[in-house]
């Protein structure tokens, strides 16, 4: 878990690289990969690395290439550029079931021939291990993932969680450099993917092993990563700390795909230091002026992209009542979306009419607030980012 | 309109439940009216004929016109060489016509099913119906002129040099053998299929990740979970093959020594219908015995194969 500072921040080292599997060396690395099928690039010039014992995420919508990464770093499918090494050595060439990589599948993929313990026991059946050792090491990776007893059970007779934690113990066991996990909570329900996101966290940091895991979902990868790679056309958009990516992405994408954000889209009409003046929307009364961290080069008079955080939004049902010093903004109230912590209104600006999300505050003091009340909002412009719209995806 | 409306009003509160009843006498005749071809075919073709033939086999002629109930028929079988061992040769025979059918069935159904996609695949299965296209008789004749003394084939290798005088290829085992497994491809290459389709690509690869290499993977992966549809393709060839009558005598002539042919010989030319008729039974209760043992020794349960086939 303690990922030295350089982990994870995507440059490469240029020039040959000595095959020593030093405690510094990265488990894994990847430079410049690309694939392509047909005319689609699927992953494009990719470079990241990633240190020893730490959980790195990939994160991306579906079709961003995250798939087509993963079974590279696994072997199912050779990359046609670039190189991977892992515990720094090269992989060119090496077939799946030679690499020091195991995966756990999306669907798991728990062979429903064989009982839990022949699972776990496959791979090192596969090495030549005697079968009482072989039995022994099953049995203690079960009793480590808190399984003990279960050996003897078919696969279908286990719950969701059990089977995931099956699918990693049988990698575990033969214990990789690296471990890779396809999405494996989709399956889940709702509730039951929360629980094993926390245990997936602690059986990591209890093995220490490095984790890489690809997904959709952004709570999964701010929750469980060191550092997570967001990823777009075959591209990382941004790598870096859950934290970096929500509270500075470096690209509307990120802004927009990673945690909740209100996109306001307008014209740059005033520079002030590293505020930038927009103005929003100009169906309604006249335009809304909204200020803006500046981020890349907006300049005055281009199409720009505001993100601001519901939960980074003072609320009031009078303009005094909001901090002091900063702009105030008004709007009716549209629609109330109770949901317990993550309660939040829609209300329309009151000049540009925009729909704007603002995180409703634990206290219940807006538990009696109506649709169509009118409100005062605000927001710090040192927490709000205004991109340039051209590259906005 | 008005007169029917009426009387359900009336029937309505009387006899919901009789509704009910009439509802399900409905469902029961639908379903015995939908299964009327099948049971007539059933009853009158495979059950009537076969009962008539348990009477015929358990009788003795002991002077013309003059018939006693005997096993002495049954009994006949186990005391005359030729009947058993016939019967042995036939049934080693069908077990490695099946064994050859699976080894040459599996690559081509893991083809269809894994290795072709969509479209491809579904033309490779039609590719292996092609032959039934034609009549089992032209199908067997065409073999014999490929491999007939004047045929094409000892041509062939006389004219390549590899024998000096054409060779007779007929009328041996091993043609025998290749007749079968052509006639029976078919029935073993669509379980198979069938049953490799419905296997997780995602668990061979899971195998493979784990280390394993093909052959780990064909013995603990594709074969467990292929096996009740190599069952039921091994039991449909195996019944198709002791049963077959045509290819074996077509092609192996008078060595086949077929155990049709002497069920045939039985009632066509010696008029012996008792014999024919206990040899046909016999034929059918050790084949059958032979089924449930090899469900026994591989460990499938015949329901499970049946849903595969």
């Amino acid at each position: 878990m303690s990922a030295p500072p350089s982990a994870g921040t995507g440059t490469p080292s240029a020039g040959g690289h000595t095959p020593s599997a030093g405690a510094d060396t990265p488990d894994l690395e990847a430079h410049h990969l690309g694939k392509r099928f047909a005319a689609h690039r699927a992953v494009e010039d990719l470079s990241f690395s990633v240190a020893r014992g730490s959980f790195f995420s990939i994160l991306g919508p579906s079709g961003c290439g995250k798939t087509t990464l993963l079974r590279m770093i696994a072997g199912f499918i050779p990359p046609d550029e670039g190189r991977i090494l892992i515990g720094g050595r090269d992989m060119a060439g090496v077939a799946p079931n030679r690499r020091p990589v195991n995966m756990v599948f999306q669907q798991l993929a728990l062979f429903p021939m064989m009982s839990v313990a022949e699972n776990v026991a496959f791979g090192l059946a596969r090495r030549g291990v005697a079968r009482a050792e072989r039995q022994r090491r099953a049995a203690a990776m079960l009793e480590r993932v808190g399984l003990d007893g279960a050996g003897h059970k078919r696969v279908d007779e286990l719950s969701g969680g059990q089977r995931q934690r099956v699918a990693i113990a049988r990698s575990m066991v033969l214990e990789p450099t690296l471990l890779l996990l396809d999405e494996p909570l989709g399956a889940l329900d709702l509730k039951l993917r929360e629980h094993m996101k926390i245990e997936l966290k602690q059986l990591q940091a209890a093995f220490g092993t490095t984790f890489v895991y690809i997904t959709h979902d952004q709570s999964e990868a701010l929750v469980l990563s060191d550092h997570v790679g967001v990823m777009n056309h075959g591209r990382f958009e941004q790598l870096g700390t859950p934290q970096e990516l929500y509270y500075a992405p470096a690209t509307p994408f990120v802004a927009g795909f990673v945690g909740a954000n209100n996109c306001l889209a307008g014209q740059a009409v005033g520079l002030d230091g590293a505020i930038v003046a927009v103005a929003v929307g100009s169906g309604g009364a006249g335009p809304w002026i909204v200020h803006a961290q500046r981020r890349g080069g907006v300049a005055v008079g281009a199409a720009a992209t505001v993100f601001v955080r519901p939960e980074a939004t003072a609320l009031a049902r009078s303009a005094t009542e909001l901090p002091a010093g900063l702009p105030v903004h008004a709007g009716a109230v549209t629609s109330l979306l109770f949901d317990g912590a993550n309660s939040a209104l829609l209300l329309r600006e009151r000049l540009s009419g925009c729909e704007y999300r603002i995180a409703l505050p634990q206290t219940g003091q807006y538990a009696d607030l109506q649709v169509g009340a009118q409100i005062y909002f605000s927001f710090d412009p040192e927490r709000a980012l205004c991109f340039e719209a051209a590259a906005h995806g | 309109m008005a007169d029917i409306a009426g009387g359900a009003a009336t029937a309505g509160s009387a006899g919901a439940a009789g509704g009910a009843l009439q509802a399900a006498w409905t469902r029961r005749l639908l379903l015995a009216l939908l299964l009327a071809p099948a049971l007539l075919w059933l009853f009158g073709l495979i059950v009537l004929p076969h009962v008539d033939l348990a009477f015929l086999s358990l009788r003795e002629r002991v002077a013309p016109r003059v018939y006693v109930p005997s096993l002495a028929q049954y009994r006949s079988f186990f005391s005359e060489p030729l009947y058993w061992q016939v019967f042995a040769r036939t049934a080693l025979m069908s077990a490695l016509a099946t064994v050859l059918t699976l080894l040459v069935a599996f690559p081509i159904a893991w083809t269809i099913a894994k290795l072709a996609p969509g479209r491809l695949g579904g033309l490779l299965l039609v590719v292996c119906l092609i032959p039934f296209w034609v009549s089992e008789t032209v199908r067997t004749l065409g073999w014999m002129i490929l491999l007939r003394e004047s045929g094409v084939l000892p041509a062939l290798l006389v004219h390549l040099g590899v024998t000096r005088l054409p060779v007779e290829l007929l009328y041996h085992d091993a043609t025998i053998l290749v007749g079968l497994v052509y006639t029976s491809l078919l029935f073993m290459v669509v379980p198979l299929v069938g049953s490799l389709e419905s296997l997780d690509n995602a668990l061979i690869e899971a195998a493979y990740d784990l280390g394993a290499r093909g052959g780990a993977i064909l013995r603990e992966i594709v074969i467990p979970h292929a096996a009740p549809g190599i069952t039921a393709g091994c039991i449909v060839v195996f019944m198709l093959t002791l049963g077959n009558y045509l290819t074996p005598t077509l092609l192996g002539g008078k060595n086949s020594m077929w155990f049709t042919e002497q069920i045939y010989t039985q009632f066509i030319t010696r008029f012996n219908w008792e014999q024919g008729a206990a040899l046909g039974f016999l034929l059918l209760l050790l084949s059958t015995a032979m089924v449930w043992l090899g469900l026994k020794l591989s460990g499938q349960r015949f329901s499970d194969v049946m849903r595969r086939a």
